[in-house]
């Protein structure tokens, strides 16, 4: 059983390629990261499977349901969530507000104001702010909440850690778990190895749009993280 | 009392001004257009609506019936024929294609009626009136136009603060691609400001054609007084755009009294004023802001 299939996707960006024959597999469940430099794709790879970047070959299937086809807006329906890289908050609307549009599709699910509230009570003490006042760290608290109001069964996370304090990007990953239990599945992208590898259970280092690593996150070595890092 | 009779006046004129510009502000919140066929726009609700007084002996009131989801439909079809395609162009095409659309639809009404001035009837309702003293009276048309923008305008807000799909409306207007990342289609968020924006042009072109006379080429005209409402209660908010209506009545009215030649010069410098000196406008904390 798989619940998110990428198969042999090419993406471009002009007459840029960023993706080659990018291939990934996640278990319902499942906690995959993807790793790599800055520009390996990773963000590219999680726009693709969220709807805002258009393929040029290859397929994506959800659940068993080919989705390449479908904007980004009828993919959220189906439970596909991106928390994306720079939080993207709605700036002029409230924390509230920010979370009530993230349920937007009014989707079944654990998940609900109070349930966000309690798993990050940082984020409950804001409701009544606008969001362009909000810290870096408040921001990716409240864009995760924002993304679980859509009861997400795929959550796409992209570079939570981004200009954060390790302390920070520490607390967050710790809800992880708690997410993962209702039973979501997480694909997450990284820069920062060490968090990666703890967070998932699963890893795949992208390099320069090809996949260059996968495996157990137990059982990688960071020589060979490195190489497929690097290419060297 | 001369002048407790030029604010009162103002106000309800201020109130036909907030009413005209109400879809304006809401379109430009919205979408970041301006729509510049929105005067001409209401023009054609008041021909739309003499039509259907000519054809049924309707009065203007209950053509409204008729003219409010016709101009929603217009809104539908404006949006998805013009704006759509010309949005993703360039920041000047879609000026360019309203632009175009504005004088199109002025001499596609010159086409079908006459450039002689027409009047929506309401017979004694337009001139009644209740006086309070020799100096100051409130007609009952006047009052009325104010009470229906003050609802509309109010209205609208609360739609945009408190409805789920006023939300995701703002939330459009803040990051239209993050808003599909939330499940929200952006087209459909536009068409349906669209509509909203154009249901409310039909009522201020109605309410125009019943307060004065109309041709096919005064849609231009108002056009102007609409963008200082709009201006001076802060772009984008819709309740700014209410007070930002009643300021610029109030300020013609008051201009008559200093200088009868010329009142509309006032609410002109009025509106210079309010953009030296609070170039965001006078109210901006508000939703679209």
């Amino acid at each position: 059983m798989i619940a998110l299939e990428v198969d042999a996707i090419d993406v471009h960006y002009g007459d840029f390629q960023a993706l080659w024959g990018v291939s990934v597999r996640v278990e319902p469940g499942g906690t995959l990261a993807i790793i790599g430099a800055n520009g390996a794709g990773k963000s590219t790879l999680l726009g693709a499977i969220a709807g805002s970047r258009p393929l040029t070959r290859g397929s994506i299937s959800f659940d068993g349901r080919d989705v390449s086809k479908l904007p980004a807006h009828a993919r959220v329906a189906l439970g596909i969530t991106l928390v994306p890289e720079g939080r993207r908050l709605f700036p002029s609307l409230t924390v509230e507000e920010n979370l009530t549009v993230g349920a937007f599709r009014r989707r079944e699910g654990p998940w609900s104001l109070n349930r966000v509230y309690e798993l990050l009570p940082i984020v409950a003490n804001l409701r009544q702010r606008r969001a362009n006042q909000l810290s870096g760290g408040e921001q990716q608290a409240v864009a995760i909440g924002r993304a679980l109001m859509n009861n997400p069964s795929l959550l796409l996370l992209d570079e939570v850690s981004l200009g954060l304090a390790p302390v920070i990007v520490q607390s967050l990953y710790a809800i992880l778990p708690d997410v993962s239990a209702e039973g979501t599945t997480v694909l997450l992208v990284e820069q920062d190895v060490g968090q990666a590898l703890a967070a998932a259970d699963r890893v795949q280092c992208l390099l320069e749009g090809r996949v260059t690593l996968e495996g157990d996150a137990k059982d990688l070595d960071r020589d060979s993280i490195r190489a497929a890092y690097f290419g060297v | 009392m001369v002048w407790v009779n030029a604010v009162v006046q103002g106000l309800m004129l201020g109130g036909l001004y907030a009413l005209f510009a109400c879809g304006l502000s809401l379109m430009f919140g919205v979408m970041r257009t301006v729509n510049l066929p929105h005067g001409d726009l209401s023009v054609v609700a008041a021909y739309g609506s003499l039509a259907l007084v000519d054809a049924l002996g309707w009065s203007p009131f209950t053509t409204l019936l008729i003219v409010i989801p016709g101009m929603a439909i217009v809104g539908f079809l404006l949006q998805r024929l013009v704006l759509d395609r010309a949005l993703g162009v360039s920041a000047l095409a879609p000026l360019l294609a309203t632009f175009g659309l504005s004088i199109a639809l002025q001499n596609l009404l010159l086409q079908i009626d006459s450039p002689d001035a027409r009047i929506l009837p309401i017979g004694s309702f337009g001139i009644g009136s209740w006086h309070i003293s020799s100096q100051l009276s409130i007609g009952w048309f006047p009052l009325l136009t104010l009470g229906v923008a003050i609802v509309v305008l109010l209205a609208i807000e609360l739609f945009l603060q408190r409805a789920r799909l006023g939300t995701a409306m703002r939330a459009t207007r803040d990051d239209a691609a993050t808003a599909q990342l939330m499940g929200i289609d952006a087209r459909k968020m536009y068409a349906l400001a669209a509509m909203l924006a154009l249901a409310t042009v039909g009522i201020a072109g109605v309410f125009l054609g019943m307060r004065t006379t109309f041709t096919p080429t005064s849609g231009s005209d108002y056009l102007i007084f609409a963008f200082e409402a709009v201006v001076i209660g802060g772009i984008g908010s819709v309740r700014g755009t209410l007070a930002g209506g009643l300021v610029l009545g109030v300020a013609q009215t008051v201009g008559a009294q200093i200088n009868a030649a010329d009142p509309i010069l006032i609410g002109h410098l009025v509106f210079l004023a309010v953009l030296v000196l609070r170039p965001r406008g006078l109210f901006r904390s508000s939703a679209l802001a």
